[in-house]
């Protein structure tokens, strides 16, 4: 497999977008919208010049600014999966597909499982059958690159999660350098094994979903996660540990050491409820009603004051959880990790 | 008060659809219609139907082929000037055909502008067929690229972006996907010059004259009839306004059944 290099810098309206990045098997570029992460993949595609930088396939270069090198995007070995799909409204769903030539369209209609919707157009087809013809067109073409742009954010929740599935696997098995772009943490986490976060141009951390989770370096990276994020002034105390101090007046305790400015980072599933206030090994407590009750799956997302805590759905009906009533929110010093601020 | 309000509304609809509509219907109600149809033989009505749809069909031709890529062109593009460009086209028409007639003469006239080159190669304008073409692609093209590149910027750009990544190269792009998607709207901005055309007055009388057999459109026919025979003049009319009708519900119907059919239009070759 060849790898994609990308090394690009373009000044876009609010920031300037620099990226470096060498792409082998699937990568995804996560951040919120706006963060440049489209214009990374139309950049690559040819459909957008970057100021300087160079982008290239293995040896192939697409573009580079210090050599004058700029192919069309008909030259450049990609295939583009757009955000809402752009299948083609007045060709059938065989036409589409055919329409990049190379591959015999009939074999990869049947590869997707499409041989059926042949003949429709793309008006008569739901999200999860669209979604599969433009990866179908897409690959139509045998591109030595693919992208994704959204792919799963066209689509309704419950087709979402199973397509999720369906699309790893799938993404894994082409064996392409493969750049999925997504604004959805989970979605980046459940179709890649590499994440990088993108964030008003810069690239902030890269890494494994495990490793965002478990170690982000900035407080953006956290919440995006999902995790807690507590903002206060850390100090040590006398016996090894850190107290930080919050807005709010109150303070928490973590094993990590660092002071000043800091963000507690506290995972919801490390966050527990009682009905009052336990005796246990945790340090940490916050009081205060209950906000809200989320299912989520066999879980239940419960929303206490600053914090999110998930416990199972069975422990929340066994305590008999209802919105508004007062409960204790509770984690441990040992699952508070601190990140600097400043 | 809700009441007066309302009556205020149907009287004042009412009010302006007998003004318009009196005078079209005045056109078939003065004389009986197998007369109206009797009329419609005559030399003269003859003579101008034929030189109308000649030159229409010619002026429309040219329209057609320069208009549509430059609709395409404005309407797909961003470079330096194109507002300009934008404007230019379409001050032909807010001018007064009058203005037109006589910005044709200074153009194109035996003392205009173009008028020692024209003459150097043997060519006359003024008075022929040729400047009846040109006062009606004078004036009826800007209805055709304004009302185009509607039709383009309709178009959703992922749709062309799309069709690039999979290996079309401009050309294809234009005849497989941009070209098929806006027929609907092409057709309709087509439907409209061409009757803005057919009707030209003021820049033809001026710039091409009104001879019988030569220069004299049905709506130049009209108006010589005029003074000489009535019945001619409102047959000529009638007819005029049957076209119209034509065209209009041309226009209405078009979109909802071109809009993803007129793939044939294509050319299907993967040249590039």
């Amino acid at each position: 497999m060849d790898t994609l290099h990308i090394d690009l810098t373009r000044a876009l309206r609010a920031f300037r977008l620099e990226l470096a990045l060498d792409v082998e098997g699937v990568v995804a570029l996560a951040g919120p919208s706006g963060a440049g992460k489209s214009t990374v993949l139309r950049t690559i595609a040819g459909l957008s010049r970057p100021d300087k930088g160079r982008i290239a396939l293995g040896d192939a270069v697409w573009f580079d600014s210090g050599a004058k090198v700029d192919l069309r995007p008909e030259e450049r070995s990609v295939g583009l999966v757009f955000q809402d799909y752009a299948l083609f409204p007045h060709m059938s769903v065989a036409d589409n597909v055919a329409y990049g030539g190379g591959k015999d369209s009939s074999e990869l209609l049947a590869r997707f499982g499409i041989e059926s919707l042949a003949r429709l157009k793309p008006g008569e087809l739901s999200g999860g059958e669209r979604q599969r013809v433009a990866l179908a067109r897409a690959l139509a073409r045998d591109p030595g690159v693919l992208l994704l742009d959204e792919p799963l954010a066209a689509l309704d929740t419950h087709t979402r999660a199973r397509v999720r599935g369906e699309l790893r696997g799938l993404l894994k098995g082409l064996g392409l350098p493969t750049l999925v772009v997504t604004h959805s943490f989970e979605d980046a986490a459940a179709l890649t094994d590499r994440i990088g976060v993108l964030v008003d141009g810069q690239l902030v951390q890269m890494g494994s979903a495990a490793d965002l989770v478990a170690a982000p370096t900035t407080p953006f990276v956290a919440d995006f996660t999902g995790a807690n994020l507590l903002t206060g002034r850390a100090r040590a105390t006398g016996d090894g540990l850190t107290e930080v101090m919050l807005a709010d007046g109150s303070a928490i305790v973590s094993t990590d050491q660092l002071t000043g400015e800091v963000g507690a980072v506290i995972h919801p599933w490390e966050v527990g409820i009682a009905r009052s206030m336990p005796l246990d090994s945790m340090q940490n407590h916050v009081r205060g009603p209950i906000e809200s009750l989320v299912p989520v799956a066999n879980r239940m997302r419960i929303r206490v004051g600053p914090l999110t805590a998930e416990i199972t759905a069975e422990s929340a009906t066994r305590l008999g959880l209802a919105p508004g009533d007062e409960v204790v929110a509770s984690f441990k010093a040992s699952g508070t990790r601190l990140i600097p601020l400043a | 008060m809700r009441r007066p309000f309302e009556v205020v509304l149907a009287v004042s609809t009412g009010l302006i659809l007998a003004f318009l509509l009196l005078p079209i219907l005045a056109l078939f109600l003065r004389i009986p219609p197998e007369d109206l149809l009797s009329q419609l033989t005559s030399e003269v009505a003859v003579d101008a139907l034929i030189v109308s749809v000649k030159t229409s069909v010619i002026a429309h031709a040219v329209v057609l082929l320069l208009g549509t890529p430059t609709a395409y062109l404005v309407a797909t593009r961003r470079f330096r000037g194109r507002s300009l460009v934008l404007t230019l086209i379409e001050l032909p028409l807010v001018l007064p055909p009058a203005v037109a007639g006589i910005a044709l003469f200074a153009a194109f006239g035996r003392a205009g502008l173009l008028g020692d080159t024209l003459d150097a190669a043997g060519v006359s304008i003024p008075f022929t067929q040729t400047a009846v073409v040109f006062a009606i692609i004078f004036v009826s093209s800007p209805f055709y690229i304004r009302l185009g590149i509607a039709a383009f910027e309709g178009l959703d750009p992922a749709l062309i972006d799309a069709s690039r990544t999979l290996g079309a190269g401009p050309r294809r792009t234009f005849f497989r996907v941009a070209l098929p998607l806006a027929a609907g709207g092409l057709s309709a901005a087509s439907a409209l010059a061409f009757a803005r055309g057919l009707g030209e007055f003021g820049a033809t009388i001026m710039f091409a004259g009104s001879l019988q057999g030569v220069t004299q459109t049905l709506p130049l026919a009209i108006y010589a009839q005029l003074a000489i025979d009535f019945d001619i003049a409102l047959a000529l009319g009638a007819f005029l306004v049957v076209v119209s009708v034509a065209v209009l519900l041309t226009v209405k119907l078009l979109p909802s059944w071109t809009r993803f059919t007129l793939i044939s239009l294509a050319p299907s070759g993967r040249s590039d």
